[in-house]
């Protein structure tokens, strides 16, 4: 595997998908980090669990982690720099497989692309909902303690 | 009276065309978001937000994909906007987002901020179409090498990408009916990718294909989806759910067709 061009076609691929969707302009070097961060956690993942669905939950989870970070950051909704960071880890060629062996009449192996597909997808949703919940106590201690600082007290 | 807030007027006190231009604002706010490809729950917690900072504190919103309301407080008219279409513009989101923030913190006037938000409506802040065409060619040739295909379908991919690209945002303008479009831009893709490899000059169907159809991907939907339901707006988290499934439906299908022959 080759680390540094993969690095870059990930940048290259997160930041195109920043053009279609129309993210704002200072933000599209931002959407390509994060969907580089998400490839690459993946790629490590598949090597070090040898299992596509805990490492595209890992690489799920690191994307939404720096969407999250960037969002506070540019002070901009989260789902900007999520969106593009994404694509890359949705089972495109699993689900493609599936079917093509569902035109074959090879149903046994469609169920399993398929079955892998939808594990994908769940690990995909489930990075992105442990890194919400993850922000959300992280950011909620942080508001409480500056709040304690300044003398406030709640509402 | 209900709705008495430290160191404001009543709700009801405050004049009928200041309470009309709030409920306007607001729902334009709403309206834009919803229309280019916000999340749900964020859409209701930023009126609500724009409305407690106008003193409107026991107000309610309800959004859904199909349309939105807004109710001042019990005395008074609830209001509805129908969203009609909706497409994928973050610029637009990034936009409206930075108004309601400004309302929130007083940089804005109620009268100003719905002046933005009108010139937010009327502005056309899309990248121009090739580049869109571009970036889709550019994004389908990355993940052919990503996905382990060879260098030289490289081309092929780049090409049909971009032509599928073209194809669905052309069918989309003309019929308005999605899932069509889908079918057809991934048939159109399937033929292409089919006579590269049958004439020789594609190495492998398999990867071209899925690099070509990787700009239909559904990625925001998917995410929106999750993100509502995970906030508990099961109404649009599962109907959005429905919406990618059938745009990957229609995909698979025009991809299918091909790969029957």
């Amino acid at each position: 595997m080759n680390w540094p061009l993969e690095a870059f076609l990930s940048f290259l691929a997160a930041t195109s998908f920043g053009v279609m969707f129309n993210t704002p302009r200072r933000t599209l070097l931002s959407c390509g980090l994060v969907g580089m961060t998400g490839w690459l956690i993946y790629r490590t993942g598949v090597i070090l669990f040898d299992d596509p669905v805990q490492a595209t939950f890992a690489g799920a989870f690191g994307v939404a982690l720096a969407a999250h970070l960037l969002a506070k950051k540019f002070k901009m909704p989260m789902i900007i720099f999520s969106v593009a960071g994404i694509i890359p880890l949705v089972p495109g060629s699993k689900a493609y497989n599936a079917m093509r062996n569902i035109v074959e009449n090879n149903y046994l192996e469609a169920i399993t692309f398929a079955s892998e597909a939808l594990m994908i997808s769940g690990a995909v949703a489930m990075g992105l909902v442990f890194a919400e919940v993850l922000m959300q106590m992280v950011f909620k201690g942080m508001a409480k303690r500056v709040q304690k600082k300044i003398g406030m007290t709640q509402n | 009276m209900r709705s008495k807030t430290e160191g404001g007027e009543p709700v009801t006190q405050i004049g009928e065309t200041r309470r009309e231009l709030a409920l306007d604002c607001f729902l334009l706010a709403g309206k834009l978001l919803m229309e280019n490809g916000a999340e749900t729950y964020r859409v209701e917690d930023t009126m609500i937000r724009m409305a407690v900072s106008q003193k409107m504190t026991d107000s309610h919103c309800f959004v859904s994909p199909g349309g939105l309301m807004f109710s001042p407080s019990n005395e008074m008219a609830t209001r509805f906007v129908r969203i009609s279409s909706t497409r994928t513009d973050l610029a637009r989101v990034a936009l409206v987002n930075s108004v309601s923030r400004k309302l929130v913190a007083g940089e804005l006037t109620l009268a100003e901020a719905y002046e933005e938000l009108k010139i937010i409506d009327r502005t056309n802040y899309m990248f121009n179409i090739w580049l869109q065409i571009l970036a889709a060619a550019t994004a389908s040739g990355c993940f052919l090498i990503l996905l382990g295909g060879s260098w030289s379908d490289l081309p092929f991919a780049f090409i049909f990408g971009g032509t599928g690209f073209i194809i669905v945002e052309t069918i989309l303008e003309k019929t308005r009916v999605k899932f069509f479009a889908e079918f057809v831009g991934a048939l159109a893709i399937g033929v292409f990718a089919l006579l590269a490899v049958y004439s020789g000059y594609g190495k492998n169907l398999d990867t071209i294909i899925i690099g070509s159809i990787m700009p239909l991907v559904p990625g925001l939907l998917i995410t929106n989806a999750v993100r509502d339901l995970m906030a508990g707006h099961f109404v649009s988290g599962l109907s959005k759910g429905a919406e990618a499934f059938l745009t990957a439906f229609a995909i698979g299908a025009g991809v299918a067709i091909v790969l029957s022959f």
